[in-house]
């Protein structure tokens, strides 16, 4: 069935009650976790363009010894932006995005647990993106590094706005991940469809889980330390100054508090997207479904005793120090755990090389160097010996490019038929994997090399004759071919947006509930909020199934009545058995409003204007508490 | 495609409530990392507080601490007193609950004007501003949401099935004072023992 003939199926009351106001009005109002979703990857992939071009600057910078492409101030400038967007602008947003979309897909319900919560989340992020991004447009962008250590960022060594940018930035995008974490916890918990007990819950789901509660306790430090950083540089204070007795390695500490458990924040959804790749594309579920959660969830915890492995070379007291270094080599267990459960998929299983499986297992090779690598410098005198050298920005590449953003890709040619209902070319795909691949490799491999032999990283030339003359050319090379690759992606998109193939519900035999729905799915998900009776709903016998409804109103929500009413039902968080009905707000300008109130307050602070601080104060806590007087019985 | 029987149970706590556990979570990290960045400055520092800083006064605090505690108790009153429809209890307990929130926080401000040391100072100064102001400020937002749950209540929007934003406010301001114990205990009581 096409989405045409689709649409003139559906109930003109269900269509009436789930209705948006179109263009602008809607585009500021919408509560939809679907457009909100496909917003935030559009975003997001908005950011890993433009900070795929500073790279591309830098690397054309560093291709030649005694290059002057760039002044060492730009230079500073477009590596300290590079990473400050990649992982916050990018990476972080690009996984809540798909999460947005597909979680309440994967769980059967009409919308997350706070719609207007998740409109608010995607307006801060959009908010926060645009107030860092203008440091570029103003030539003011930060340049005191993405971890922005003191003392070098306090205002006596960075004297311009530039470091305001970024602190400021980093609070301010750190709320859309913090309230967007919440929404992930409780929709998981609350949302699922009737029947899908935690033991049923797909891998994917687990693995935004484990991202959202490690969101909770990480963010608030990182929170901390840029705004103890600006509070420094704003009010002068004294925090992270140690001639008036604060303390630099405190900066270190709240920092990486957050940044280690970040790696495994961004890397935790991308080992689930493969986790939901790689069965469906070997035809069988995934091998040890228990032990891949469990390892989820134990890397988790663990995550949070392994931030001191950046700070090796600090001169801490080396007992400390061999616990954390402990603490990091455990890791690779329940990693292994997960690898080995992908193997033994597909080892059990029947492979089709389609494009999303191709990027799962590039992700299977790049993150099996870059897990080596990571074993490597969990080990104190290696990491003394490579520590700030190009052997550490091959290692977090390879993470963090390679084992999140080919995941990230493979997830792109897995779910956006479903999003846009169209199929992306398959044979461009290929061609786009290879280059991509083969680009990535011949990118960061010599990096590891380069460290070995000696090159720092964060200089922005080099004298000839060190023997990194070759190297870095090679580097520079594959770089513009790992770019053309990703290019040649974003093509596909919008040629498989104006021409693709129109996508069939289940393109890929899947067996998730994103599956079971039309592609792209209507507003209200599902007209009868399917009954899950197995792990693989799409797959098994009786997976799948709708309530009998009979006069009990909560029973009735599963139904069309629910859809009728704009209502999804609430569910038992262990056993999923339906307790309550939940009214789904309607549009709203609300979130909009909190969040540029919110960006106001920002922007005061940045320019020091107390009065354009009162004015987002004001603003904000008036749409606030509007937003509050209306909560859930008012919608009902 | 089966049809199955899917029976209904009892309602259990509502959505927000684990919303707001959630928000209190991350909102007490925040909390648990400056009261951890201030022993890591002090474990560090020769001398505590820093720059012949006396420690602070206890007599005066410990009275509003009891009175910032003694707020938390009328919002028992009034989570109890909605569900049976007492709306002008509410109005009551949310009045109590706020004066006595709002005298530890007129408290707070005017011992800063008394305190001999600015901010700037120095670490310890920061660390003693930094915290205590961060608190002062949820315990703001908290006031504001007492008069928000207030205004709800006298227009009634308030009743037995839709107290969540008094629930919601509730655990809040529980947090806010249950916050205050780890501050006064680490700020007031901890900088006496040398």
């Amino acid at each position: 069935m096409t989405v045409a003939q689709e649409a003139e199926h559906h109930d003109p009351e269900v269509v009436e009650a789930w209705e948006e106001a179109p263009g602008v009005p809607g585009f500021f109002s919408t509560v939809d976790h679907k457009r909100i979703g496909v917003r935030y990857v559009v975003t997001a992939f908005m950011f890993f363009f433009l900070a795929g071009l500073m790279a591309l600057a830098m690397r054309q910078q560093l291709a030649r010894p005694d290059s002057n492409v760039l002044s060492p101030q730009t230079y500073n400038e477009l590596f300290t932006s590079h990473g400050t967007m990649m992982i916050f602008l990018f990476n972080t947003p690009v996984l809540a995005g798909f999460g947005n979309y597909f979680l309440p897909l994967m769980l059967g319900t009409r919308d997350m647990a706070f719609p207007r919560l998740n409109a608010f989340s995607y307006w801060i992020f959009v908010l926060a993106g645009i107030f860092m991004t203008s440091s570029l447009v103003i030539g003011k962008a930060p340049d005191g590094g993405w971890f922005a250590y003191t003392p070098l960022t306090e205002k006596a060594f960075s004297p311009g706005i530039n470091m305001d940018f970024w602190g400021l930035g980093v609070v301010f995008v750190g709320i859309s991940t913090s309230v967007g974490a919440v929404n992930f916890l409780v929709t998981a918990f609350k949302m699922r469809a009737p029947g899908m007990t935690l033991d049923r819950m797909p891998v994917f789901v687990w693995s935004i889980v484990g991202m959202a509660a490690m969101v909770l306790f990480a963010v608030p430090a990182v929170t901390l330390s840029a705004g103890l950083l600006e509070a420094d540089r704003i009010f002068g204070t004294a925090f992270f100054r140690p001639d008036h007795g604060g303390s630099s390695l405190l900066y270190q500490h709240l920092f990486w508090f957050w940044g280690h458990p970040e790696v495994y924040i961004l890397f935790l959804p991308a080992a689930g997207m493969v986790a939901a790749i790689i069965p469906t594309f070997s035809r069988r579920p995934i091998a040890g479904y228990l032990w891949v959660v469990s390892s989820l969830i134990a890397v988790a915890f663990i995550s949070f005793g392994v931030w001191v492995h950046h700070m090796f070379v600090t001169g801490m007291p080396v007992l400390a120090m061999s616990f954390f270094s402990a603490a990091t080599l455990v890791i690779a267990i329940p990693a292994g755990v997960q690898f080995f459960s992908f193997i033994a998929t597909m080892w059990k299983g029947v492979v089709r090389f389609a494009t999303p499986m191709l990027f799962a297992l590039g992700f299977l090779l790049i993150f099996l160097l870059g897990g080596i690598t990571g074993v490597m410098v969990a080990v104190m005198p290696f990491d003394w010996q490579v520590h700030d050298s190009y052997f550490v920005v091959a290692h977090f590449h390879y993470v963090l490019n390679g084992a999140v953003v080919f995941p990230i890709f493979g997830a792109l040619y897995y779910w956006v038929p479903k999003m846009t209902g169209r199929m992306l070319h398959e044979r461009l795909g290929k061609v786009s994997f290879w280059t991509m691949f083969i680009g990535f490799n011949g990118a960061f491999f010599p990096m590891h090399i380069l460290g070995l032999l000696g090159m720092p990283r964060r200089i922005y030339t080099y004298p000839s004759g060190l023997g990194w003359d070759g190297l870095n050319l090679i580097v520079t090379l594959a770089s513009f071919v790992f770019a053309l690759g990703t290019g040649l992606t974003l093509v596909n998109l919008i040629w498989s947006w104006k021409r693709g193939r129109a996508a069939p519900d289940n393109p890929w035999d899947g067996d998730t509930l994103e599956w079971s729905t039309t592609s792209p799915p209507p507003e209200w998900n599902f007209e009868a909020v399917p009954v899950v009776g197995s792990r693989h709903p799409l797959w098994d016998d009786g997976g799948l199934g709708y309530a009998v409804v009979d006069g009990d109103p909560v029973t009735a929500s599963l139904g069309r009545e629910g859809a009728k009413a704009r209502a999804t039902p609430v569910l038992t968080g262990v056993d999923a058995i339906p307790e309550a009905i939940m009214a789904i707000p309607h549009e709203s300008y609300l979130p909009f409003l909190v969040a540029l109130g919110i960006a106001v307050i920002f922007f005061g602070l940045l320019v020091k204007a107390a009065l354009v601080g009162i004015v987002g104060l004001v603003l904000g806590a008036f749409a606030i508490m509007r937003w509050a007087w209306f909560t859930e019985a008012d919608l009902r | 495609m089966t049809a199955v029987v899917v029976p209904a149970r009892r309602p259990g706590l509502p959505l927000g409530w684990w919303g707001m556990a959630a928000l209190i979570a991350t909102e007490a990290t925040i909390f648990a990392a400056l009261i951890g960045s201030y022993f890591f400055v002090r474990a560090t520092s020769p001398e505590w507080p820093q720059g012949g800083i006396e420690p602070p006064e206890l007599a005066r605090i410990w009275v509003f601490t009891f009175v910032l505690l003694a707020s938390s108790a009328p919002l028992f009153w009034a989570e109890a007193a909605v569900r049976r429809g007492r709306l002008g209890q509410v109005r009551a307990a949310l009045l109590v609950s706020f004066v006595l929130g709002a005298a530890f926080l007129t408290n707070q401000i005017l011992e800063y004007r008394e305190l001999g040391f600015g901010v700037r100072d120095n670490a310890y100064a920061s660390l003693f501003y930094g915290i205590t102001g961060l608190h002062g400020s949820h315990v703001a937002v908290g006031l504001l949401m007492n008069l928000v749950v207030h205004v709800k209540a006298r227009l009634g929007r308030v009743g037995p099935d839709r107290h969540l934003t008094l629930t919601l406010f509730a655990m809040y301001w529980h947090f806010v004072d249950v916050v205050w114990i780890f501050v006064f205990s680490s700020l007031y009581l901890s900088a006496h023992v040398r």
